[in-house]
């Protein structure tokens, strides 16, 4: 645990929106309502690939209870222009396309039009009542079939970004990364051991309970009010704005309660469409996606194709490690592929990497930033090659990774060094943990695999206001969707000497608070963190000024402690220290409101790393998996509030779990996806787990002044190698392709059966 | 939108009039498969006749060691019944898993029959216990064994206007037992990839009596005469389970789909014949 003394970090209180989502009274995205409302709808492609040639809305429009109707000629044509979005890059072009198909439908589930109209079924039939005329063109869904010659092309002025010497050919492959360091083939030149093998992954979906919903109301000056579900309200804003040519300062976005987001609310999807309905219909319009459209037009994350190549000496030293990542993108340009090559060795020390990565289009949904995005699909191949050079070498696969692992001062091949890290604390945790410490149990195996991610810091606003009472209200801008209000206030109650039940942490809406980057790349806790700490801060400045005032002393003759404005020393004079309230109740004698401020870009986010180890039981004749018993361990910098902190490694290892075990994205031979909903997408549901064990590993992040990191996107990187490794060393097969559902394991045990028999 | 009418008679020959009067109507009994299906589109009745208020329909009654359960009584009720529990343990595992616990609440015996899926958890159990459904219509009623029902995916033999009422389980010698399984991907939450039945006798070590059933292998729940055939007469050994298992595995016709290959499912036949008549087996040597 943190060598630091606090009175409240580390502390487990209620959180502050525990009792109203308990009780249900909690408002998530389709509770807002208002008077007068539409309802909304989208009519979607049943083609992965076709071009539209006219869509008729005559009908629709004609239809008694319909107010408004619109196609992509009501949205303005976007420059071919890069942006952020959450934790990946966006292109207006495209992001214009995929809320509203342009010149051609690109995936099963594109939205080709939607309507507004007086009730839900009104607004069904209206959808049935629009003609559109589509040119059905040959589609391509695997990444593999994407880069070949002669695929279909999605788009005509795609090119390869990233080609020495540039190609002028259309491709699907829009972009192709390296990074190197030292030189591969030398180091390979060293190896006594060389593995490798080909992977691929399945797309995956975020699976958040709460389908994405919007309420917008358009008024008649020009001015736009959104309600939504999202990760980053101020993103909602920010692409609305550009998409619809509206000033900022125009919309005014409220981020309401969130059943869950994952990365996968971090780009709009309803909201410029409800706000285009509002504006052509004059009333507020209400959307809410069904669960098949969030399956075939929001999210998911990519699937890829991996090759692995690692090279080691005898004493388990890794000396080359070689990666070539192609991952889906979907039907537009902006895979995590970025991420998945900089994480995929990030966790070694090694001397010679070689990482290249595509980036492919396919007749897919667009894909959105899923927890550590592209990391996990990295790690799946590269641990699950790790495990192989343990074997290989007879080495304890903990043993194999404290021997390479990164610490201070190991240069990333992508770049950066890193400052004071904790791989090799997490791992030595989990080496001396319960669970790696009792013996496999009979008829178990047990796997081991390690994650890595960057954790980011970005813009933060915040503010801190005292009541007349003495009470706090702490405010910032990014929506809670992990126990962010918690920690905040925690920090702040911290900070200021106060109790934290006297710090009621409030989101505001985009026009109530500065600008606030989205909820995302485990950020909040460190960034916004830290400018609540700055503004309450600039507000413990204040409230010594106002002690100084009523003294009639320097402001510097007052020190601030245990939430009390006192001298600083006897040589100032004695004074009875002033509390907050005291404080609070003089105010308006000694200067007005009391409140404090911070905005800040967050520099210095704190890597994390992650060492999962799973006990699991393979049912040879069925391939069905159980897991047995599961173990997290990760440096998670200070935990401010564990529980919540232990909650977000449960759900990263319940999520990559599921995504080892069974979720994947079925297609048919259309291209039409066959699994758009929770009982053929499968996620795991409780009994198919155990309780999972957490080891939190506190390695304090130098650049917080509680040492904060993210903790939230680590946990879902090791779980499928840990899991593949696992079924590995309980049935001598070596799983390369995710998921490994049954029938797939039941094949590749069976394909193993003759050979074992004549072994 | 057109309107619904919606009817909860308290007689069956009250539901068994409306039901034949209009055409579109669609009999509810708890509703788990039909609103489901009427929020996907895949209909739209005119009417609904919610059969869940008619006593005849919703009780469980035991005469000369048979029960009959009425096909609207729900899978909560059922799985609380003692008596029944203990002399056909399969089958009340089985209507035990049709949905989560708060769809056992809705859902019963009878609809799961009717909803006629291939993949229907209680059906194969039922098939293999060798019961009867009671069906009444405007012509009066008529005994089918339930194998006969479905006729294929979402189809059925049911006459126009005609009812299921009821589903009688026969009485049984001593020495018997009963074992449903299904394979699903989770544990919970999920739907037959391949379900499998078994009921049998057991007198002085020997398997008297048999019926094996198979669901989600073909476009109906089947009844394996020949699996049955490989274990009467047998003490239930290694030889006559794997000549079950091999019978399961030839009457499969299943489909490649997103819950299965054809190769999987056939396997999977073969494995539960072997795992759900060794439970049976057990249940009828404490019998």
């Amino acid at each position: 645990m943190s060598s630091q003394h606090y009175k409240w970090i580390g502390t487990r209180p209620n959180r502050p929106d525990g009792a109203d989502k308990v009780t249900g009274r909690a408002r998530f995205g389709a509770d807002f309502n208002m008077p007068g409302q539409l309802v909304g709808k989208v009519l979607r492609s049943p083609h992965a690939h076709a071009r539209i040639k006219s869509i008729d809305t005559s009908k629709a429009e004609a239809l008694h209870g319909v107010k408004a109707v619109v196609t992509a000629k009501d949205f303005p044509e976007q420059p071919n222009q890069i942006v952020p979005a959450g934790e990946m890059q966006a292109n207006l072009r495209d992001v214009t396309r995929n809320v509203m198909a342009r010149e051609k439908a690109l995936y099963d589930g594109h939205a080709v039009a939607a309507v507004a109209a007086t009730t839900s079924e009104i607004a069904s039939e209206a959808l049935a009542l629009i003609k559109v005329d589509y040119e059905v063109l040959p589609h391509v869904i695997d990444v593999d079939d994407a880069m070949k010659d002669g695929a279909p092309i999605l788009h005509d002025h795609l090119r390869t970004d990233g080609l020495t010497p540039p190609s002028d050919k259309p491709t699907n492959i829009a972009k192709r990364l390296e990074f190197v360091k030292g030189d591969i083939a030398a180091g390979l030149a060293k190896a006594d051991v060389v593995i490798e093998r080909e992977y691929k992954t399945a797309a995956v979906h975020q699976g958040y309970i709460e389908p994405h919903a919007t309420l917008a109301s358009a008024t008649e000056d020009g001015q736009v009010q959104v309600w939504s579900t999202t990760q980053g309200h101020f993103q909602v804003r920010g692409f609305c704005s550009r998409l619809l040519n509206i000033e900022t300062s125009q919309i005014r976005v409220t981020a309401t309660e969130i059943g869950g987001g994952f990365g996968g609310k971090t780009v709009v999807y309803l909201e410029p469409v409800a706000i285009r309905l509002s504006q052509k219909s004059g009333k507020p319009v209400k959307m809410v996606m069904e669960r098949s459209e969030v399956f075939r037009a929001s999210g998911p994350t990519s699937g890829g194709t991996l090759r692995v190549k690692i090279g080691a000496t005898r004493d388990g030293r890794i000396v080359a490690a070689d990666t070539t990542i192609a991952l889906q993108s979907g039907a537009f340009p902006g895979s995590p592929v970025g991420p998945a090559c900089m994480c995929s060795f990030a966790c070694y020390d090694i001397d010679n990497i070689k990482v290249i990565g595509f980036d492919v289009v396919s007749n897919r949904p667009k894909v959105a930033a899923y927890r550590a995005p592209g990391a996990p699909i990295a790690a799946w191949a590269v641990e699950s090659t790790i495990d192989l050079v343990a074997e290989a070498l007879r080495m304890d696969p903990i043993d194999l990774r404290l021997k390479n692992a990164a610490r201070k001062g190991t240069k990333t091949h992508y770049g950066p060094t890193f400052n004071t890290i904790g791989m090799v604390e997490t791992l030595e945790a989990a080496k001396n943990s319960p669970h790696y410490k009792t013996p496999v149990k009979p008829g178990h195996a047990r796997g081991v695999a390690a994650g890595f991610w960057f954790n980011v810091g970005a813009d933060s606003s915040a503010a801190a206001h005292v009541g007349e009472d003495g009470t706090v209200t702490v405010i910032s801008g990014n929506p809670d969707i992990g126990g962010s209000r918690a920690s905040l206030a925690l920090m702040a109650a911290e900070t200021l000497g106060v109790d934290y039940d006297k710090v009621r942490p409030v989101i505001a809406d985009t026009s109530s608070i500065g600008f606030n980057f989205v909820t995302g790349g485990s950020r909040v806790t460190f960034a916004t963190g830290l400018a609540v700490v700055n503004a309450v801060r600039d507000m413990i400045e204040n409230l010594k000024g106002r002690a100084a005032k009523i003294w009639e002393v320097e402001p510097d003759a007052v020190i601030w402690e245990n939430g009390y404005a006192k001298p600083a020393s006897s040589n100032v004079g004695k004074f009875e220290p002033l509390s907050l309230a005291q404080l609070a109740a003089q105010a308006g004698k000694t200067g007005g409101p009391i409140n404090g401020h911070a905005q800040l870009n967050a520099q210095g986010a704190g890597p994390g790393f992650g060492v999962h180890i799973v006990d699991l039981s393979v049912d040879r004749d069925t391939g069905i998996v159980t897991v047995e018993r599961y173990t997290a361990a990760q440096d998670v910098g200070t935990a401010i509030h564990p529980s919540y902190v232990e909650g977000q490694l449960q759900g990263g290892v319940a999520q990559g779990v599921g995504w080892a075990l069974n979720e994947e994205y079925i297609y048919d031979a259309k291209g039409r996806l066959q699994n758009a909903g929770f009982l053929d997408y499968r996620m795991p549901v409780a009994s198919d787990l155990p309780m999972i064990e957490t080891v939190l590993v506190e390695v304090p992040n130098p650049s917080h002044p509680y040492g904060v990191r993210g903790v939230g996107e680590v946990p879902i990187v090791p779980p499928m190698a840990a899991i593949g490794n696992a079924i590995a060393r309980a049935t001598e097969v070596r799983m390369l392709d995710l998921p490994m559902s049954p029938p797939r394991l039941s094949a590749a045990l069976d394909a193993m059966a003759p050979k074992r028999a004549a072994e | 939108m057109a309107d619904i009418r919606y009817s909860a008679p308290s007689t069956i020959d009250e539901a068994v009039r409306l039901f034949a009067a209009s055409g579109g109507a669609k009999i509810l009994a708890g509703g788990t498969d039909l609103l489901v299906q009427m929020r996907s589109g895949a209909v739209s009745p005119g009417h609904i006749i919610d059969v869940k208020r008619i006593a005849e329909m919703t009780s469980i009654a035991e005469q000369n060691g048979s029960f009959r359960i009425g096909a609207a009584a729900s899978a909560a009720v059922i799985g609380e019944h003692a008596a029944l529990r203990k002399v056909w343990p399969g089958v009340v595992e089985a209507i035990n898993l049709i949905g989560s616990k708060q769809v056992q609440g809705r859902a019963s015996a009878g609809g799961n029959l009717c909803n006629a899926s291939p993949a229907a958890d209680s059906v194969p159990a039922m098939v293999a216990a060798g019961a009867t459904v009671t069906l009444q219509g405007p012509g009066g009623r008529r005994e089918l064994p339930v194998e006969q029902l479905a006729s294929g995916p979402g189809r059925t033999t049911l006459a126009p206007g005609e009812i299921a009422v009821a589903i009688t389980l026969p009485a049984r010698p001593k020495g018997s037992g009963d074992a449903y399984l299904r394979l699903i991907p989770r544990t919970e939450m999920d739907i037959a990839v391949v379900g499998c039945g078994v009921s049998l006798t057991i007198a002085n070590g020997a398997c008297t009596t048999a019926r094996v059933s198979l669901g989600a292998v073909a476009p109906t729940v089947l009844l394996v005469d020949g699996a049955a055939k490989a274990l009467i007469g047998s003490k239930l050994d290694e030889a006559a389970l794997e000549a079950a298992a091999a019978a399961c595995r030839a009457v499969c016709k299943p489909i490649d789909d997103k819950r299965g290959t054809i190769a999987y499912r056939t396997k999977i036949a073969g494995v539960l014949l072997k795992r759900a008549t060794a439970i049976a087996a057990e249940r009828a040597r404490s019998h």
